[in-house]
C-alpha cells in the first residue's frame, strides 16, 4: 500500500486538467452530442486520475514475478477498470437515448426546461401586449401548443 | 449469521436474471419480484435485530481482510434504513403489478420492468450496505443505471428529454464521484470507509476540506440539495407514478445516506457545522417556495421533496446524536410519505387525466377513500400531530434548540417556517384538487405512451397497495418510542465510530 506521498508526474496532471476542462466545457454546449463527447473526456480524465493515485509506475503486480516492493499498487487499476466499464455501458446508453431524441425531436438540441420555458412565454406575452405591431419578432424557436400541453400535464 | 449480509444484495442480482428469463410468464416474474422484496424486508429485520444486540454485523467477501477486500457491514443505521426501503419498494412493486393488470390485462408481462427493478433494489440495498468507497460507487452506478432505464422506458418527446436531463446530471455526478476516489486513494492509500476514519485525521486540513467539499458535492447532486437540485422537479414527474414513487422516496435518500455515513464516519467535525446549515436553511426554503408556485402536483410533490431534504441535512448539520438521530427518523419518515404521495397523485390522476391542479375539483365528493389516502400523508408530510412527521419535527427542532447557536437558531427558524409553507402547499393541492365544482375527467393526452390517465380505472391492488403505505406511515408514528430509541442509539454509533471500526478492522485496530 502506498502512503501519502503520491509523487505526481507534471505532464499526467497537466494532461488530466486540460482533459477535465474541455470535458465540462463540452457538458456546458446545447447541441446532445457535444456534451455526450463532453461526459466520454470527463470520463477519461477520472479514470487517469484514479491511475494516477496508485503511483509511480512500477513492475507488474505479480506474486513470484517481481519483488513487493517494486510493484505498482494494483487496487487503482481495478476500480479504473471497474470504472471504465461502467462509464462505457453508460455512455452506449447515453447514445441509444440520444438517437431516439434526435427521432422523436428532429434535432439533437437541449431545450430549456419546462420552468425557463413558462417564465419566457409569460414575458413574450407581456411584450407582445406592449408592442402590438409586431407580433413574435425575435421568435427563433416556436413555442407551440406541444409545450402548452407539457407545461399542463 | 454474517453470510445474510450478501443476501439483500445477491438475491434481487439473481432473481433479475430469472426474471429475465421469466418474461414470457408474468404471474410467475410477478411473484418472483413480490417473494424477493419481501424476503428482503425480513433480512432486513433480521439485521436490524442482530445489529441492536450485538452490534455491526460484517462480512468480508471472499475471506480478504478488510482494507483490502470488499466489506459488507450492516449497522443500525444501514438495517433501519434497509427495512424501511424494502418495505416500501414492494408496497410500489405490487401497485405497479395492480396498475399493468388493470391496463393491459393479467397476462401480458413487462421484458424490462421487473429485472430492471429488481436491479434497483440490489443497488440501493449494496448502498445501504457496503463498507467502502468504491463499492458505494458501484451501488449507486447499479442503482441508477436501472433508473435510468425505468425512467426512459417506453419514450415519448416529453420523457427523452426529461430522461436525458437526468442521467447526464446523473453521470456527470458519478464522474465527480471517481475523481473524489481518486483524491481519497492518492491522499490515504485506501477507500475502505472504517479505515480512512482513522487516516483521514493526519491529512493536511486542506486536504480534509477539499474531499469533505467534494463528498458534498457528488451527495448533493444525489439527494437534490439546492443549488443541485435542479434536475429533480425537471425529471421525475414525468415517468409513470410508481416509478417516480420509488424514486422519490429511496433515490435521493440514498444520497442522503451517504452523506451521514461519509461525514460522520470518515470526518469529524467535533461542532455544528455552519455550511451545511447554509444549505440545509436554502434547500428547506426554495424547494417550499418552488412547490407553492406549481400547478402540476407532481411537480409540487417534487419540489416538496427537495424542500424535505434540507430537513435531513439540518439534522446532519447539528452534528451531536439529537440531531443525527433527528435526521434518522426523518429518513425513515419521508422514504414513506413520500413515496405514499406519488402513488396517491398517481391513483388521482387516473380519473381526472391531468396533473395541473386547476384542470382538478370536487374530487372529495367523487372519490371519497382517495381524499382521505391524500389527505392523512399530506398532514404527515406537513408535521400535524399526530402523526410520524411531527415526531421527526420535533425532535429536529429540539436538537436546534439544544445546540443553540446563532446558525443553529436560524436553521430551526427556517425549518418551522417551511413545515408552515409545506401545510401552505398541501391546503393549496386540497382547495384545487378536493373541493370546488367537479369538472368532467380529461382525455388521455398521449394515449399511446406508458401513462395511461383519464380511464377512472383503478384496481383493489392499487388502492390497497397505496392504503398499506398509508398506514405503514402511521405506524411509524405509533411505534414512534422505540424508533426513536433505535435512532438515537444509531447516532451515538455513528458519532462514536469505534464499535463500526473495530466491527470491519478487527480488535487490533482500536
Amino acid at each position: 500500500m502506498n502512503t501519502v506521498n503520491v509523487t505526481v508526474n507534471l505532464t499526467m496532471a497537466l494532461t488530466i486538467g486540460g482533459l477535465y476542462a474541455v470535458g465540462f466545457y463540452l457538458l456546458l454546449q446545447r447541441s446532445l452530442m457535444r456534451i455526450i463527447i463532453g461526459i466520454v473526456i470527463v470520463g477519461h480524465a477520472a479514470n487517469m486520475f484514479l491511475q494516477l493515485a496508485g503511483g509511480p509506475p512500477g513492475r507488474s503486480p505479480i506474486v513470484g514475478v517481481s519483488p513487493a516492493e517494486e510493484m505498482t499498487d494494483p487496487l487503482p487499476q481495478a476500480m479504473a477498470l471497474t470504472a471504465i466499464v461502467i462509464t462505457f455501458a453508460l455512455t452506449t446508453f447515453l447514445l441509444a437515448l440520444a438517437y431516439r431524441s434526435s427521432v422523436l425531436l428532429g434535432h439533437d438540441e437541449v431545450r430549456d426546461d419546462v420552468e425557463d420555458r413558462r417564465i419566457r412565454r409569460q414575458q413574450q406575452r407581456i411584450d407582445e401586449r406592449e408592442e402590438p405591431d409586431e407580433p413574435g419578432a425575435d421568435r427563433k424557436f416556436e413555442f407551440g401548443t406541444d409545450n402548452d400541453k407539457e407545461a399542463t400535464r | 449469521m454474517t453470510m445474510l449480509v450478501a443476501l439483500p444484495i445477491l438475491l434481487p442480482l439473481l432473481a433479475a436474471g430469472l426474471s429475465l428469463v421469466l418474461g414470457r410468464f408474468a404471474t410467475l416474474q410477478r411473484l418472483l419480484g413480490v417473494v424477493v422484496f419481501t424476503a428482503n424486508a425480513v433480512l432486513a429485520v433480521v439485521l436490524l435485530a442482530e445489529a441492536d444486540k450485538s452490534g455491526p454485523v460484517v462480512l468480508q467477501l471472499g475471506g480478504w481482510d478488510a482494507p483490502v477486500g470488499i466489506t459488507l457491514v450492516a449497522d443500525r443505521l444501514s438495517a433501519l434504513l434497509m427495512l424501511i426501503s424494502m418495505v416500501v419498494m414492494l408496497a410500489v412493486l405490487v401497485y405497479s403489478i395492480g396498475q399493468r393488470i388493470t391496463d393491459y390485462g393479467r397476462s401480458t408481462s413487462s421484458t424490462a420492468f421487473h429485472p430492471m427493478y429488481l436491479v434497483l433494489g440490489a443497488g440501493v440495498s449494496m448502498a445501504y450496505l457496503t463498507g467502502d468507497l468504491f463499492n458505494l460507487f458501484v451501488a449507486f452506478e447499479i442503482m441508477l443505471g436501472a433508473s435510468y432505464v425505468l425512467i426512459t422506458r417506453r419514450t415519448t418527446a416529453t420523457r427523452v428529454r426529461a430522461g436525458m436531463t437526468y442521467t447526464i446530471v446523473s453521470l456527470t455526478s458519478s464522474l465527480l464521484f471517481i475523481t473524489m476516489i481518486a483524491l481519497v486513494y492518492a491522499a490515504t492509500g485506501t477507500v475502505n470507509l472504517a479505515d480512512l476514519s482513522g487516516k483521514v485525521e493526519a491529512l493536511p486540513v486542506g486536504v480534509q476540506s477539499a474531499m469533505a467539499l467534494m463528498m458534498i458535492v457528488v451527495f448533493g447532486i444525489k439527494s437534490a440539495m439546492v443549488p443541485l437540485h435542479f434536475w429533480l422537479p425537471d425529471s421525475y414527474p414525468t415517468a409513470p407514478a410508481p416509478v417516480t414513487a420509488v424514486f422519490a422516496g429511496l433515490l435521493t435518500k440514498v444520497g442522503v445516506y451517504a452523506l451521514i455515513r461519509t461525514q460522520t464516519l470518515v470526518f469529524d467535525h467535533g461542532e455544528s457545522w455552519t455550511l451545511l446549515l447554509w444549505f440545509s436553511v436554502i434547500t428547506m426554503i426554495i424547494g417550499a417556495l418552488g412547490a407553492i408556485a406549481q400547478n402540476d402536483l407532481n411537480r409540487l410533490l417534487s419540489f416538496l421533496l427537495v424542500s424535505h431534504i434540507g430537513y435531513m441535512l439540518f439534522g446532519l448539520a447539528l452534528y451531536d446524536v439529537t440531531g443525527l438521530a433527528g435526521a434518522i427518523l426523518y429518513v425513515v419518515h419521508h422514504i414513506t410519505v413520500q413515496a405514499t404521495l406519488f402513488l396517491v397523485s398517481g391513483l388521482l390522476t387516473r380519473h381526472t387525466g391531468t396533473v395541473a391542479l386547476r384542470g382538478m375539483g370536487g374530487l372529495a365528493k367523487l372519490y371519497p377513500a382517495i381524499a382521505l389516502l391524500f389527505a392523512i400523508p399530506a398532514l404527515n408530510l406537513a408535521g400535524i400531530p399526530p402523526f410520524s412527521g411531527f415526531v421527526a419535527k420535533l425532535a429536529l427542532l429540539e436538537a436546534g434548540a439544544e445546540v443553540g447557536t446563532t446558525m443553529a437558531y436560524v436553521a430551526t427558524g427556517a425549518a418551522v417556517l417551511t413545515s408552515f409553507l409545506t401545510l401552505y402547499a398541501m391546503a393549496k393541492v386540497w382547495v384545487f384538487a378536493f373541493w370546488g365544482k367537479s369538472k368532467p375527467p380529461h382525455p388521455d393526452p398521449d394515449p399511446t405512451d406508458e401513462l395511461i390517465i383519464g380511464t377512472g380505472s383503478t384496481s383493489r391492488t392499487m388502492v390497497s397497495a397505496t392504503s398499506a403505505l398509508v398506514v405503514f406511515g402511521v405506524l411509524i408514528a405509533v411505534f414512534a418510542g422505540p424508533l426513536s430509541e433505535i435512532s438515537t442509539r444509531a447516532a451515538t454509533d455513528l458519532l462514536d465510530g469505534g464499535p463500526y471500526r473495530t466491527a470491519v478492522l478487527g480488535e487490533e485496530a482500536e
